[in-house]
């Protein structure tokens, strides 16, 4: 309707930007009084100063309808900025979009203000300014929302490292008691510590323990077999304990085969293999 | 034109590969060392890969090659210094280095090559004794 070049919304921005700002700053304390805890009066007030100055440079390009363009480039940087920030602090995403849409009300009453004559108008520009700033707050709770599933990809990276301890059963022997589920990326992390710690201690045996894992299939074999090739290649042998009664049905009736890998049912029995291994015994003090 | 040093530590040879291979290189190497273990009567062989940050199939390849041939001369081998990522690659790869031994570094290599030639040794003297 070629209300983008004749918008007067940047006039009225600019005409009113210390009331508008100060209007606006109040609606937000209003609106927010029980997270004085999470952001102090200050802050906010330089937030909404910033979002304020930018909003007003880029509504002057007079592209009032698409934010995805270069010229609100800034403004979507500021607002991921602060949506990122606050999910960090603990806000929700509604109070981080209320943000932005608390500017409508003291916005709408200034345009009908200066355009309350002009009925017409005034509906274009209410409905310019709404979108504008629905635009806006729906990109604050997009960057809310993706920075939280940040935070859970990464909880969930750490939790894959903490769940694959290797450790130390005697110099030379390693430990890898599995508890879980063993998937692809998961099978990854296995052999990358697996092999770091192998490289660490100069371990010539690796013992994999797989009473916790709960069901060992085709896939979950073939990860295995992986992981102790690729131990192998670093020249430790790999002996697998803990096959349940359960897991040794399941693996021959599959028609599974773990090569000529070492298997045991306990790790006692596999520790004792592998003390042979390294021309260990263990005696007893009579 | 490059050539990859072999070096003789007692009655083993050292190759230490520390550029990237290419065709021509990896012939070269080849021939030198089976060259080297009929001069020297080298009965094994070290290949040092510990410089080495990635490793593709056609190193793999190059590496069994080596070992066979090596075999065939009667000298055995031993690859070390395989880097956790290279084995985690070579195995995804599904390159099985098979007839390949392996081991962390040049100490344990060399403590397993000079194992498996007692052992060696010991079959050889236990056929003479029955033959």
């Amino acid at each position: 309707m070629g209300k983008n070049s004749k918008s007067r919304l940047p006039e009225v921005l600019k005409k009113f930007e210390k009331e508008l700002l100060a209007d606006w700053v109040k609606e937000q304390l209003n609106a927010i009084t029980v997270r004085r805890d999470l952001i102090k009066e200050p802050e906010l007030r330089q937030q909404s100063a910033d979002f304020f100055a930018l909003l007003r440079e880029a509504t002057q390009s007079g592209n009032l309808n698409d934010i995805t363009a270069p010229e609100w480039a800034s403004m979507r940087e500021m607002l991921g900025g602060i949506s990122r920030s606050r999910a960090v602090q603990g806000f929700t995403s509604s109070e981080t979009a209320i943000f932005v849409l608390s500017l409508k009300q003291p916005l709408f009453m200034r345009l009908r203000d200066e355009i309350g004559r002009d009925p017409e108008t005034l509906t274009d520009e209410f409905w310019t300014a709404n979108t504008l700033l629905d635009k806006l707050g729906l990109s604050t709770m997009e960057a809310y929302q993706k920075s939280r599933e940040e935070i859970i990809a990464r909880q969930k990276i750490e939790l894959l490292e903490l769940s694959t301890p290797v450790v130390k059963l005697w110099d030379g022997i390693l430990a890898l008691p599995l508890i879980g589920t063993l998937d692809s990326s998961r099978t990854q992390i296995v052999m990358e510590s697996l092999l770091q710690r192998i490289v660490e201690t100069g371990s010539s045996v690796a013992v994999i323990d797989i009473t916790g894992v709960p069901a060992v299939d085709t896939l979950v074999a073939q990860h295995l077999l992986k992981t102790v090739a690729a131990a192998r290649l670093m020249g430790a042998d790999c002996i697998i304990s803990g096959i349940r009664p359960q897991i040794a049905q399941t693996i021959v009736h599959l028609g599974v085969t773990l090569g000529d890998v070492v298997t045991k049912a306990t790790l006692a029995d596999a520790f004792i293999v592998a003390l042979q291994r390294l021309g260990l015994a263990v005696k007893k003090n009579t | 034109m490059e050539r990859i040093p072999i070096l003789k530590m007692g009655h083993f040879l050292l190759v230490t590969i520390q550029v990237d291979m290419y065709d021509r290189l990896a012939l070269t190497l080849q021939d030198d060392l089976t060259n080297q273990i009929l001069k020297t009567g080298a009965r094994g062989v070290l290949i040092d890969i510990s410089s080495l940050e990635v490793v593709d199939s056609f190193i793999g390849r190059m590496l069994g090659n080596m070992a066979n041939m090596s075999r065939l001369l009667d000298a055995e081998t031993v690859v070390v210094g395989m880097k956790p990522t290279v084995a985690i690659t070579l195995v995804e790869l599904g390159v099985s280095l098979k007839g390949v031994r392996t081991a962390l570094n040049v100490e344990k290599g060399m403590e397993l090559l000079q194992e498996s030639l007692r052992s060696k040794a010991g079959e050889k003297g236990n056929e003479r004794q029955e033959g």
